[in-house]
């Protein structure tokens, strides 16, 4: 659906029963949202959607006045479950705005971090809180008919991964009893231990700063990792068939479930993997050593590659507010009128963004939520779009697919997949995964390619070990690069968060922050409706999704919504409570094949 | 130190099952959690699935973990409030926003009140449930002290729970908050701090011993980051880095380890992998009560370090000089170590020689 139109709906039965239902907090999420929604069970169809948080802490208004040099210690804090893509991104905002570069080997110690984060993060997350909505637990309380053709149906992975049928394979994700579920809970300390090895703590680093890390680089620092990253590689090669399994099981057992969660492909993704060879974090050579990261910076629309170049990703950026509770900035301060190359800076840039709380009560009708509405303006159309990051993963392999830059021994991106390569390992063969891009952008394909982009990740960690290895054994040992902090600066990090974009945004006088906004990829996917009326990512998805779940309002569970949400991977303190609102509750039978409106 | 009062100590003597409320509703970034499903020492899962033997039979209720969603969670915490539940530990994450300062709306909250429409505050979950729980922990330094939501400037006007409470604040079974601070929490720390108040409520374990600043003792009494630390030979021996990446101590680029209560250089972050300034991080003090402000800028050499270096130095280097000498000696093997047709072991004979022995008889 477009986001400038509301979407027609087939109406097979006008004036349906409305009912209000509401889920807070929404759970085995990062942070605190708030979905509520009006749910037409006559057409199995969700008419309404608004996602508010209900957590306002004010960074932008703290780091005013503070050292920059601090700012990623503080930025980190932002997130609990990926404070060092926080920081990093700092880093890189810092070190534009010093004029600085990380020397090659600590450039390649900041990637193994990372790669060590996705392969953690998008673990847990996957396997511990996405895909408990699939777990037989869940699956019997809200398709009992579901359950049952799984208990017949055969993996065709079996083989491979062991689980005999697809309802093994859900027995298996069943919260702190199945085996998968406590598997992956194991994989995910593995995968932190990598990162803690890089970067000496898990959550908020310890070893960043502007200028490079502090971590000291040793033959023992890459064989501790390197161990362990094999054993990673060995577990997602059998995760990867398992979860494919199930999804493809998904479409089978539920026709029309692509429709659930299903936006218009418009997908962003800020690129990660800074290449030391090409990367010099000067603004003028930015779109240049963007395209060089080891995942590319895109924008996709309809499925179309519109840039590759983070100038024009940065130029872009707009913030709108409409439904958020702060106060608009447009007689504020202007802090950057024009970029270095000279492109004129809007006012609603994160660069002259003035934050003002406004708290206040919440009112669906007006304002109701502390997120933000980030926007990107897209120059060929006008429009300003509600870009998603498909969790993270679905736009980051969809952009580096399209642009076909990234080839090394373990990853090549061909144009309209990416393939992904993984060595023999102790118990098994090598392997080659690709992952092709898809037809929608909807809740499994953000799903699946979550698992996709742990294997990605993992194969890139063992192309950045070689590297860093070649230049620990070469005496190349130098991880930091002294600096002084200018009076007077501008500096942008661009990275991918684990769930998607991520930038910020630095302003320097006197040799302090003068203005500092960061923009997280749950600011863009949990949006409310902007000042346009144009509804978040979250909202949009549910919107218009069908449902197939098999109970009535009485026992609903609103499982499809969840997952629709959840394949977000959002991160905010969040929230969803559910009440029967207004409007009398007739019986429903359940027919998800009734009335599933086709989007256009 | 907090001593035991066991005439406050009301509680049964053991109970059978324990729920275990978690607020990640504070000015939070869910960190703390997050870092919880770190520990192995032991690991959330050995808690809740009852793999370790004395404790009661563990519910936990973390949304960040939580099978169900929206009501269906939040009818435990309406059932702690009703007094319903069972007896229960709420554990607080993230800062106490003061909501007072402001006319309406709220800065942080969990749950709509059906009445109002309106999102029931983190504040009034906390007001209605302490005085409920057996037990109240602060995880990390957001929810113990404020944090880094508290520092200067902020707008929120936030600070930690016993800032909220009280710091003479006890439970209805007589316990202070017991705080665990951390940023975030090392995970074997904070789930180490549950195990021990788990015992304590099963009547196994007395009073968990408290700092002042209601710390448990054996976790952040019992030495600093820098007593602990694998460098801190390096300062001893008055040697410095002045870049980050080497080996040596860092004191002089940032690292307040000396003066700070916090036992992760002898820990490590995961099982002894990791440990901030181990791996080469500044330590930033993110234990302590003054946390953030009174430690920022972070990357400059602390005041006091500066003097306390300087001292150092003239004695570690005399020091270092004559260690430096013996370890030349002492990697030199003992001289009777080589090849040739005679042994100079201090042996006797110096040789195994047949016609000697021969020509004897």
């Amino acid at each position: 659906m477009t986001t400038v139109t509301t979407p027609q709906r087939e109406q097979t039965r006008p004036g349906g029963n409305l009912v209000d239902m509401s889920w807070d907090p929404v759970t085995r999420i990062v942070g605190s949202l708030g979905i509520h929604t009006k749910i037409d069970f006559d057409n199995h169809l969700v008419q309404e959607c608004y996602s508010t948080s209900s957590i306002f802490r004010g960074y932008s208004v703290f780091l005013k006045g503070k050292d920059p040099r601090d700012a990623h210690f503080i930025t980190s804090r932002i997130c609990g479950i990926c404070g060092d893509n926080h920081a990093t991104c700092s880093v890189y905002a810092q070190n534009m705005a010093y004029g600085i570069k990380t020397p090659p080997l600590g450039e390649w110690i900041i990637n193994l971090g990372e790669a060590a984060e996705y392969m953690f993060d998008h673990d847990i997350f996957q396997d511990n809180m996405v895909c408990v909505d699939f777990c037989e637990q869940m699956v019997k309380a809200t398709n009992p008919g579901v359950l049952a053709k799984a208990e017949k149906t055969p993996a065709p992975h079996a083989d491979i991964h062991g689980y005999k049928t697809i309802a093994d394979i859900m027995r298996a994700f069943n919260p702190f009893k199945g085996k998968f579920y406590l598997e992956t809970l194991a994989i995910s300390r593995l995968a932190r231990e990598m990162f803690c090895l890089m970067e000496g703590r898990h959550v908020h680093p310890s070893t960043l700063y502007a200028g490079g890390v502090g971590t000291v680089p040793s033959p023992q620092l890459f064989s501790d990792y390197l161990v362990r990253l094999m054993k990673y590689v060995e577990f997602i090669k059998r995760g990867l068939p398992l979860h494919e399994d199930l999804f493809e099981f998904w479409y089978d057992a539920l026709p029309g479930y692509e429709e659930v969660g299903r936006r218009r492909i418009q997908l962003g993704c800020w690129g990660a993997f800074n290449d030391p060879e090409s990367v010099d974090y000067r603004y003028e050579t930015m779109a240049d050593w963007g395209r060089s990261m080891g995942v590319t910076p895109g924008v996709v629309v309809d499925g179309k590659l519109v840039t590759t170049s983070l100038v024009d990703i940065n130029v872009g950026l707009r913030i709108l507010l409409g439904s958020s509770f702060y106060k608009d900035w447009q007689d504020g301060e202007v802090f950057v009128e024009k970029d270095p190359l000279g492109n004129a800076i809007d006012k609603r840039h994160p660069w002259n963004q003035t934050t003002t709380p406004q708290p206040q009560k919440r009112d669906f009708s007006d304002r109701y939520s502390w997120v933000m509405s980030p926007r990107w303006f897209d120059q060929r159309t006008g429009e300003n779009l509600a870009l998603d990051t498909g969790g993270g993963p679905l736009a980051r392999l969809w952009a580096t697919a399209l642009a076909g830059f990234v080839n090394h021994d373990y990853i090549k991106a061909t144009g309209q997949s990416v393939q992904i390569y993984l060595p023999k390992t102790a118990q098994m063969d090598e392997v080659t995964f690709e992952w092709k891009i898809p037809k929608w952008s909807n809740t499994i394909e953000r799903d699946r390619a979550r698992t996709f982009f742990q294997a990605y990740s993992a194969a890139s960690a063992l192309h950045f070990i070689e590297q860093a290895q070649k230049l620990q054994r070469a005496g190349e040992t130098k991880t930091w690069q002294e600096f002084t902090v200018p009076d007077e600066a501008i500096g942008c990090g661009f990275h991918e968060s684990v769930r998607g974009v991520l930038s910020h945004h630095l302003v320097i006088r006197d040799g302090k922050i003068a203005n500092y906004h960061p923009y997280p990829p749950t600011c863009w996917n949990a949006s409310p409706r902007d000042s346009n009326g144009t509804p978040g990512p979250y909202e949009d998805a549910v919107q218009g999704s069908p449902i197939f779940e098999e109970n009535g309002p009485d026992a609903f569970k609103g499982v499809d919504i969840l997952r629709t949400v959840r394949s977000f991977d959002p991160c905010l303190p969040c929230g969803v409570h559910m009440y029967n609102g207004g409007g009398k509750i007739l019986e429903v039978q359940h027919n998800p094949m009734t009335g599933v409106p086709r989007k256009p | 130190m907090i001593q035991a009062d066991t005439t406050a100590a009301k509680r049964a003597a053991d109970i059978p099952e324990v729920h275990i409320l978690w607020i990640t509703a504070g000015l939070s970034c869910d960190g703390d959690s997050v870092s919880a499903t770190a520990a192995t020492l032991p690991s959330i899962e050995d808690v809740v699935m009852g793999n370790i033997p004395g404790l009661p039979k563990v519910h936990l209720h973390n949304p960040v973990l939580s099978f169900e969603t929206g009501d269906e969670l939040m009818k435990y915490w309406h059932q702690a409030d009703e007094g319903t539940l069972g007896p229960f530990v709420l554990v607080v994450e993230g800062s106490i926003p003061n909501e007072k300062i402001k006319e309406e709306g709220y800065w942080a909250a969990m749950g709509t009140d059906p009445q109002t429409g309106q999102p029931i505050t983190t504040c009034q979950w906390i007001d209605r449930l302490a005085p409920k729980a057996l037990a109240v922990v602060a995880a990390g330094t957001c929810a113990t002290y404020g944090g880094i939501h508290a520092m200067q400037g902020n707008p929120t006007g936030c600070m930690g729970l016993a800032d909220y409470l009280g710091w003479d604040w006890k439970s209805k079974a007589g316990l202070p908050i017991v705080n665990v601070p951390g940023c975030p929490i090392q995970p074997d720390n904070f789930m180490e701090t549950l195990l021990y108040l788990l015992y304590q409520l099963a009547g196994q374990a007395p009073m968990i011993p408290l700092d002042k600043e209601l710390r448990p003792t054996w976790l952040f009494s019992m030495r600093t980051v820098h007593e602990g630390c694998d460098r801190a030979g390096y300062y001893e021996q008055g040697v410095f880095t002045h870049e980050y990446g080497r080996p040596e101590c860092l004191v002089k680029i940032g690292c307040w380890g000396p003066v700070v209560d916090c036992n992760v250089t002898k820990r490590g972050w995961m099982d002894g992998v990791g440990g901030c300034p181990n791996v080469g991080g500044i330590c930033i003090a993110c234990t302590m009560p003054g946390f953030p402000d009174k430690f920022m800028p972070f990357m400059d050499e602390p005041m006091g370090a500066n003097v306390s270096s300087t001292g150092v130095m003239l004695y570690g280097r005399f020091i270092k000089w004559m260690r430096q000498h013996t370890i030349r000696k002492m990697n030199q093997e003992p001289k009777w170590r080589h090849p040739g047709r005679k042994l100079t072991t201090g042996y006797q004979p110096r040789t195994y020689s047949h016609a000697a022995e021969r020509s004897s008889k």
